[in-house]
């Protein structure tokens, strides 16, 4: 991705739908940023000051070598090195699902910025509920491509689970995107959405 | 001040530019003394451009000098960083005006040990006041009002270069823009200092030595500082570049001899490294440089919070470590990492597998080069800095 160039290139449909919720001339944080894209769309389209945090070192290294701001570290432990308001807002896309304390990393995003986002994999979408319901095993699905034993995802919830702990926690939901398998977004009442969801984009606010 | 100086200073500063500062405002060191005046011996390379917006202090590492990409004046090899500086490398003098400043204490035709006491005018030798790393920057810092250069586009060092690199976005954040230390620490733990103090120890009980003053005994202490500089070495490598490079292979002989010779190829190295090193070293400048990397603890200078040096910094940092690097491991600078994230500064930092130890940072390690030639671009980005295609 070049700065120069004037079309924004493709990004994934998921990580366009985040990127839209970013305000321009603002700070993020994106923890677990992977190969980068979502932060150098940021930087580059949005003017972001982007910074990232990446599990694996291979990940921050391309991150880096391609001009972006990056660490390496994990949102279970490194989180907490962050002042409070620090951002304007902390991202976790698709990363969830596989901290060991979600609670807690929500709770440590909401300090270290006044929103977060959060994009994850509906447990409860029906082919998973199907997989389980019917075909006794644990579920594989497009966006939950692992095996039970090598899965990364330890901690994986409904849209409604997330919804709940968000009322817990005393976290206003801004916005809530529900993604069909397709990646579009649908537009359902909750209960449908949580079995037609394959995964869901939120932006929380601190209250 | 050009009077008396060693054949190596001699070579050097016919090689190289110098100034000579603080004649009229003389450097407040740490431990208390005014230097002043006192000389600052640098190379360039590169053109500072109009804007005054290109120009990159390389800082160099303890027993490196300003002599980064060019013949050794001394020693006649290669400059210890021309893997990185030069013409289509990544730090390119087309495009940058680099520089790296002998430091304080050295003696590659800086002021140190070797230099005249002006207020006596004998030679300093031990009476030379002890520099830290602060003071080596300060110094660097005068240089560059010296030559009106307001603020550094980049700061880059490893090691003692990257302690260096630390202590001066701390100290002047608004003249650094970026930095980059790489495979060093904010202190210098306890194992580096007793390492350090072994070689200090062996210089010290070298009866040529004469307590400091072997010039004018027309002495050299080239056994203890060549038995510092093995020490050191051993840190420098790794476990596995040891027995990778060597193993048990012996040297020029295909049966152990049975006694105290150099039987082993890894002590004929040693002894090939101590040996050489005290061709081009200074004993006591070996003393005062070592002792100044003991005494650097950026929290310790900042309220014992390592943050606080960092707060409010604007500076873009990409810090570096290497995974088999036990002198200075990547555990120390992740704390450096989340004391800058704790100062919510922009920092990334990226661990290079290698097991080149320690050494790895001056060695051929493309994964670095190109860390930090995405970072140099992204930092010149922002800065609006011209890139060349």
């Amino acid at each position: 991705m070049k700065g120069e160039s004037a079309v924004p290139a493709a990004i994934r449909v998921d990580l366009q739908l985040i990127a839209d919720m970013v305000a321009p001339d603002t700070r993020a944080l994106d923890v677990g940023c992977g190969d980068g894209a979502l932060l150098a769309y940021l930087t580059n389209f949005k003017r972001v000051d982007a910074r990232g945090m990446e599990l694996s070192q291979a990940g921050v290294n391309a991150c880096v070598a391609n001009g972006l701001s990056v660490i390496q570290g994990d949102a279970d432990a490194d989180l907490r090195a962050y002042p409070d308001n620090a951002f304007d807002y902390v991202i976790l896309s698709q990363t969830l699902q596989a901290t060991r304390e979600p609670r807690e990393v929500l709770l440590q995003m909401l300090r270290v910025a006044e929103r977060a986002i959060v994009s994850f994999p509906n447990f409860a979408h029906w082919q998973v509920r199907l997989r389980m319901a019917f075909g006794g095993r644990m579920p594989q699905t497009t966006s939950l491509p692992y095996k039970w034993y090598d899965t990364p995802n330890i901690h994986l919830c409904s849209i409604d689970d997330f919804r709940a702990l968000c009322r817990d926690l005393g976290v206003r939901i801004e916005r809530a995107i529900v993604l069909n398998s397709k990646s579009r977004p649908i537009h359902m009442p909750p209960q449908l959405a949580n079995l037609f969801g394959e995964q869901a984009v939120f932006m929380l606010r601190r209250d | 001040m050009l009077q008396d100086l060693t054949d190596a200073e001699q070579m050097a500063l016919a090689q190289c530019r110098h100034a000579v500062l603080g004649a009229d405002r003389p450097l407040s060191l740490d431990c208390g003394v005014d230097l002043g005046p006192y000389r600052v011996a640098y190379q360039t390379y590169g053109t500072l451009n109009d804007d005054k917006t290109n120009a990159i202090l390389i800082c160099h590492p303890l027993t490196c000098d300003q002599f980064v990409a060019e013949r050794h004046p001394v020693t006649g090899k290669d400059g210890w960083w021309e893997s990185l500086v030069g013409p289509g490398k990544v730090l390119d003098p087309a495009r940058y005006f680099i520089i790296c400043v002998n430091v304080l204490g050295h003696c590659m035709g800086s002021t140190g040990p070797l230099a005249r006491d002006p207020a006596t005018g004998q030679p300093w030798n031990l009476r030379f006041p002890v520099v830290t790393i602060a003071d080596m920057v300060r110094a660097q810092a005068a240089l560059l009002d010296h030559l009106g250069i307001p603020d550094l586009f980049c700061v880059i060092g490893g090691s003692m270069g990257g302690m260096q690199v630390l202590e001066w976005a701390a100290t002047y954040p608004g003249r650094v823009f970026s930095a980059v230390p790489i495979a060093c620490a904010a202190h210098h733990s306890a194992q580096n200092i007793a390492f350090h103090e072994v070689g200090r120890q062996a210089i010290m009980a070298d009866p040529e030595w004469k307590g400091g003053d072997y010039r004018l005994h027309q002495t050299v202490p080239a056994r203890g500082l060549a038995v510092a500089r093995m020490t050191a070495h051993i840190t420098y490598l790794s476990e596995q570049a040891l027995q990778r490079k060597f193993g048990r292979a012996l040297q020029d002989r295909n049966a152990l001899g049975f006694g105290f010779d150099a039987d082993f190829q890894v002590e004929s190295y040693l002894r090939h490294q101590g040996s050489t090193f005290v061709d081009r070293f200074d004993a006591n400048s070996y003393l005062y440089i070592t002792r100044a990397m003991d005494y650097f603890d950026l929290a310790g200078a900042h309220g014992g919070v390592l943050a606080n040096a960092f707060r409010g910094s604007s500076t873009r940092f990409c810090l570096m470590s290497f995974t088999s690097d036990w002198l200075f491991p990547t555990r120390e600078s992740r704390e450096i990492v989340h004391a800058l994230n704790a100062a919510a500064a922009n920092v990334s930092f990226v661990e290079v597998a290698s097991d080149k130890g320690h050494d790895a940072f001056l060695l051929d390690e493309p994964e670095m080069f190109r860390t930090l030639s995405g970072f140099l671009k992204g930092a010149a980005a922002v800065r609006g800095l011209r890139q060349a295609a």
